[in-house]
């Protein structure tokens, strides 16, 4: 699966919590993910969401997703129409959250990648290459875990697929 | 490399049914697992997309409204009332509007017990960690496939031991140590790691106390921050619940990716700087911190004796006048206990307000969010940009004896004198 699209920076580079992704002012009020959307990073980042096209991707530093459970916030990343977030590393429960609900989390070396950038990405064989620089960048592959995840299209799908977990 | 094991490997194992390591991906069953407010509308959600789902045990999950509660709003009306028809529909568990924050209603209604794993859709369910619980955070469509199924995967977490020696001076309490950690450590310092205390320090603290470090360990990334079942534990555990405990001891060799020792004869109060937590300094760095509000209150220290300590600093005292100070009880018990000892009554004559047990305004939905510039002492374990409900205030963290001194003087202010 080849995704492409640009990055996008945020204000804040490492340990961008969950409830930056989306404020727990919202997430009491509004159920829908693609009302929900529309706030979206808007306590470090306001009007983030009118920056991003459909296929951006997300671009941070390290353990992106710390803090609260809220898997609104996963979600709500999704709904806005990004395809993945590329970090140097994620915090373990919104790590979950993702591929459960078919979010894909690219792990690499982001500090070469600029605001703006064009990034194609293959999720499955873990190339990333800037388009705009013109370099390939060294992805961690995505554990077996999470590919399956993935490829069943996020944890109910696989469940149910398969009557329980099979990995 | 020892062949013994963690707490972690050992719980794992006993909950896989196979002996497993760090590293291992394993299928565990899990012992009691919950949702709050905040998270139980995605559980049902999710629960109803499996299909003729059925709960796998109506006594081991539970809802907790908590979050936002009473509802400030239609919209949380809306969730809350989902919930309530959910548990009737089903038959699960549910604790109410007005019982309390799950992190202290679920060891105190004794539904876990040492040795126990569970999940909650919360991140601060490693809380239960201080009573050899391994608890641990998940989100909702996690929780939602282990309440049909019973069951969650795992990667089986490498551990850190943290060994916390010397005497706790005067002053210096539970939520200090748990501070001053994080600062060393880091908001990445233990990610995907399980975390054991260790060391005097930690064997002098009551089994209260002890839970405000657990609480904390998500704040370093951890999965988990676990203890040992002394006998203060032990004897916790079976005041408050009717189940057996089966606690687990790490081995003598276990295998442990960092260990760390940390003497705190000397540290002074801690406080967690705007807007992360991790952002630690001594109380004594901070000079002339002006603040609007203090909050003492939600899973990290709600508590008796949390509520306690700041009655015996504001008694015969007054509430500086420009600061509005908030006060929740983690839960009922608590709060009667708190009413039948005269605390509430120090309190609201103090010039206090107290909120009905609940998480109050840590998570910015209601009773108390902070205006534009307003500076808030908490008790709370997070102090990120716009987490009380607005991202142009700013939240420092610390003890609740440092919270009820700085809301006396209107500023950040080193408790030790007044005790």
């Amino acid at each position: 699966m080849k995704l492409k699209g640009k990055a996008l920076r945020l204000p804040v580079n490492d340990n961008v919590n969950t409830d930056y992704v989306i404020s727990g002012r919202y997430k009491f009020k509004i159920t829908d993910p693609k009302e929900l959307a529309k706030y979206i990073f808007e306590d470090i980042a306001p009007n983030f969401y009118s920056r991003i096209k459909k296929g951006d991707f997300i671009v941070a530093g390290e353990n992106f997703g710390c803090g609260s459970s809220r898997e609104q916030a996963p979600q709500t990343i999704k709904a806005a129409g990004v395809s993945a977030v590329i970090a140097k590393g994620y915090a373990r429960i919104f790590y979950r959250n993702s591929f459960n609900i078919g979010l894909a989390l690219i792990e690499c070396d982001t500090d070469s990648i600029e605001d703006g950038d064009l990034l194609e990405v293959d999720i499955k064989d873990g190339t990333l290459i800037n388009k705009t620089k013109n370099v390939k960048l060294f992805t961690n592959p995505i554990p077996p875990v999470m590919r399956k995840l993935l490829d069943d299209g996020g944890v109910i799908r696989h469940f149910k697929k398969h009557g329980g977990f099979k990995f | 490399m020892g062949k013994g094991k963690t707490i972690a490997e050992k719980i794992f194992s006993r909950h896989a049914g196979r002996q497993v390591k760090a590293g291992d991906i394993a299928i565990c069953n899990v012992d009691f697992c919950f949702g709050q407010d905040g998270t139980s509308s995605i559980i049902i959600d999710s629960f109803k997309k499996l299909g003729n789902a059925k709960p796998f045990n109506k006594k081991k999950f539970y809802m907790v409204i908590d979050h936002s509660a009473p509802s400030p709003n239609m919209a949380v009306s809306k969730i809350h009332q989902k919930m309530r028809n959910f548990a009737r529909e089903t038959g699960v568990g549910m604790y109410d509007i007005g019982e309390g924050v799950c992190h202290q209603l679920i060891p105190e209604e004794g539904q876990v017990v040492c040795g126990d794993l569970v999940l909650g859709a919360d991140s601060h369910t490693c809380t239960y960690g201080a009573i050899n619980v391994l608890s641990t955070g998940v989100g909702s469509t996690d929780l939602a496939i282990t309440l049909a199924s019973g069951k969650n995967w795992f990667r089986v977490p490498e551990t850190v031991k943290i060994i916390v020696n010397g005497k706790i001076p005067k002053g210096v309490y539970s939520k200090d140590i748990i501070l001053h950690i994080i600062g060393l450590f880091g908001a990445n310092g233990c990610t995907y790691k399980s975390v054991e205390f260790y060391g005097e320090a930690i064997e002098s603290l009551s089994v209260d106390a002890r839970l405000t470090i657990s609480n904390m360990a998500v704040e370093m990334g951890a999965k988990s921050g676990l203890m040992k079942a002394d006998k203060k534990v032990l004897s916790w555990v079976k005041k408050h619940s009717k189940r057996h405990p089966r606690p687990i001891k790490a081995d003598n060799d276990a295998n442990y990716i960092e260990v760390t020792k940390l003497d705190i004869s000397k540290l002074s109060p801690q406080v967690a700087c705007p807007h992360t937590v991790d952002n630690v300094k001594s109380v004594k760095k901070l000079k002339d911190i002006k603040i609007d509000q203090a909050f003492l209150g939600t899973c990290t220290n709600g508590r008796l004796e949390d509520l306690r300590i700041a009655a015996s600093i504001i008694r015969n005292r007054k509430i500086h006048k420009d600061v509005k100070f908030i006060i929740a009880p983690a839960s009922k018990k608590i709060y009667l206990d708190a009413i039948r000892e005269g605390l509430v009554n120090t309190f609201v004559t103090n010039g206090c307000t107290v909120l009905s047990p609940g998480c109050g305004p840590c998570v910015g939905t209601h009773c108390g969010v902070p205006a534009d510039n307003e500076i808030v002492i908490s008790t709370a374990n997070r102090n990120f940009k716009g987490r009380m409900g607005n991202p142009s205030s700013f939240i420092y963290l610390a003890s609740p004896a440092t919270v009820a001194a700085s809301a006396l003087t209107g500023k950040i202010t080193d408790p030790r004198k007044y005790l």
